[in-house]
């Protein structure tokens, strides 16, 4: 518990004004952040001594399909020194579903943001290598859209021609 | 290689070769080559592909292709119950299915605020250990045949046989297990499945040992991998890659001590680490952890309670078959839980599980309903393949196999 609240005393004092919402469901800690302060804060995160947040193991977005900012794009992230999971979050609006991309301080983010890519069609700005992770090139849509159909779309994957 | 460098620095049999209008003098090495490996290759396990930039024998530059396996489970997640979605747990990695149904069931307990009874959850630590062996007998007898010892690949499948059979007898299958539930597991293990849990760890120690002569002995084979594709311990941090190839870089970071699950803070067991980040230190430690995991397993034995396999939660926890067909409450439940699932609370939990080939996380969002509004897997096998663009650059090209062989990705869990 005390970890968790000086984690969040340091971010307020740091950030006041990026710190957006702040919940502990299930003891897993999330914090919503500003979307142009992103990238100031996972520095700080990853540099500060008494945080280090060193290892970033997972990037993914959710689509809330009504909402007006219609995504948001999650970021696990790891310290061994204080052994504990954060989750940053950060709202995005479809138009444009733009993010600052964070292969910089956590060079593990490269292949996590190309799925995100390829599954929600969310741009991360300054990505070096943003493809296609798992869909074929040239697939034109993103497949955990919540306006993706689950049995997909006919035609969306060309399939080779029959032989004669 | 000698006899070509000897053209350059030995003038006269450069003006030879010159005058020789037979012989044209490309030097193949200064070519490079794009080479296209896999997705189907042998020692890609699965389909992975690399596209691989040669220079000679060197590799310059990899890069790593996937999507060839790629299911859309977690597009399938959003549009099934929590139930329905065991058996798909199976199919992720598809060498240690019980720590996957472990690992989602105790991901969706832990959204729902269920607790499975003790005696549930030291089988469920049982069935996972085993698993964890059997998939390391996997890893290390097809990393033995990929570097050539083909001998290997025979020894240790005839040990992971006899735990399929230990699953069959409590699974009733072998591969595809779905033996979890939310808030238990399907069902007891009988007295016949412990002593065979027993007969195979009694007689499993001197088939180790047995393999450890055939393989330590092998100067082939130690110095095929001694030294090849170091994973720095900083690099293996940064690239995220977790489970036994972070512990052979030196990082003692295990998820059954570092967030102990189950009953993994009531056992005693090391977790083994390496410092020098090479292939062989790979392998030296999937050999230490399948020895640990037979120290958890004796525990396990001795701790095994009796009481309940299934949490007694009527609103969120299958009934019994038998009550179903006799009782009418118990229809209803089951009827109710089958038709809208289990509604956890509004909120959203990561929770994840050590597994054979690292951390395997799921990060469920819930809306209330009884399907999740989001599902991610957070594959290990995935985070792992992200290294081999760092280790495989400035490697030889026979040593490539060594290295994915090593790492032990299994493409159903990272293509999802």
């Amino acid at each position: 518990m005390e970890i968790k609240e000086s984690i969040i005393e340091k971010l307020k004092n740091r950030f006041p004004e990026s710190v957006v919402e702040i919940s502990d469901f299930r003891n897993d800690l999330s914090i919503t952040v500003k979307k142009e302060s992103l990238l100031d804060l996972a520095k700080f995160l990853k540099d500060d001594s008494e945080l280090l947040f060193v290892m970033c193991k997972d990037i993914t977005a959710i689509d809330w399909a009504t909402r007006k900012n219609r995504f948001s794009t999650i970021y696990n992230i790891y310290s061994f020194h204080l052994n504990i999971n954060l989750r940053l979050k950060v709202n995005i609006d479809i138009d444009p579903a733009k993010v600052n991309s964070v292969v910089e301080i956590w060079p593990s983010a490269e292949w996590y943001e190309r799925e995100t890519f390829d599954m929600y069609g969310i741009v991360f700005e300054n990505h070096p290598d943003l493809r296609r992770m798992y869909m074929p090139e040239g697939f034109q849509y993103h497949p955990l859209r919540k306006d993706f159909p689950v049995l997909g779309i006919p035609g969306s994957l060309p399939l080779p021609q029959k032989p004669e | 290689m000698e006899k070509i460098q000897n053209v350059y620095t030995d003038e006269k049999l450069f003006k030879k070769l010159l005058d020789d209008k037979n012989v044209t003098l490309e030097d193949t090495l200064e070519n490079e080559m794009v080479i296209n490996m896999g997705p189907q290759h042998p020692a890609t396990h699965g389909v992975l592909r690399l596209v691989l930039r040669l220079d000679g024998e060197t590799v310059i530059k990899v890069v790593p292709e996937l999507g060839y396996l790629h299911r859309g489970y977690e597009k399938m997640a959003e549009n099934m119950s929590f139930i329905e979605f065991i058996p798909h747990t199976d199919r992720l990695d598809y060498t240690a299915t019980l720590c996957n149904n472990v690992a989602y069931v105790l991901a969706v307990e832990k959204l729902a605020g269920i607790e499975a009874p003790a005696r549930a959850q030291w089988i469920r630590m049982i069935m996972g250990e085993l698993a964890r062996i059997a998939a390391h007998m996997i890893a290390i007898g097809t990393f033995a045949m990929d570097v050539g010892a083909v001998t290997m690949v025979m020894w240790t499948f005839r040990e992971r046989e006899r735990i399929q059979e230990i699953f069959d007898r409590i699974c009733g299958a072998r591969f595809t297990t779905s033996y979890t539930r939310i808030g238990g597991v399907a069902a007891d293990i009988d007295g016949e499945a412990l002593r065979m849990i027993k007969d195979f760890l009694d007689t499993f120690e001197p088939g180790l040992k047995d393999m450890d002569h055939l393989m330590l002995h092998n100067r082939i084979f130690i110095e095929r991998l001694e030294g090849i594709g170091v994973l720095s311990r900083e690099d293996a941090i940064s690239l995220g890659v977790t489970g036994p190839n972070l512990r052979a870089s030196g990082v003692a970071y295990d998820v059954r001590r570092a967030k102990p699950y189950l009953f993994y803070d009531q056992v005693d067991f090391n977790i083994p680490t390496y410092s020098e980040g090479d292939c062989l230190a790979r392998y030296f430690l999937r050999g230490d952890e399948v020895r640990e995991s037979v120290k958890i397993l004796y525990q396990c034995l001795d701790k095994l309670p009796q009481g309940e396999v299934m949490a007694n939660n009527p609103k969120n926890v299958l009934p019994g078959k038998t009550e179903v067909y006799s009782k009418m409450e118990e229809l209803i439940h089951d009827f109710m839980l089958i038709n809208q699932g289990i509604n956890p609370p509004v909120g959203d939990v990561y929770f994840s599980a050590e597994n054979p080939k690292g951390e395997l996380g799921f990060y469920i969002v819930s809306n209330g309903s009884g399907q999740p509004w989001k599902m991610k897997i957070h594959s290990p096998s995935f985070c792992n393949l992200q290294a081999v663009t760092k280790i495989c650059t400035g490697a030889m090209i026979s040593d490539v196999v060594a290295i994915i062989g090593s790492l032990d990705p299994v493409m159903g869990e990272a293509d999802k």
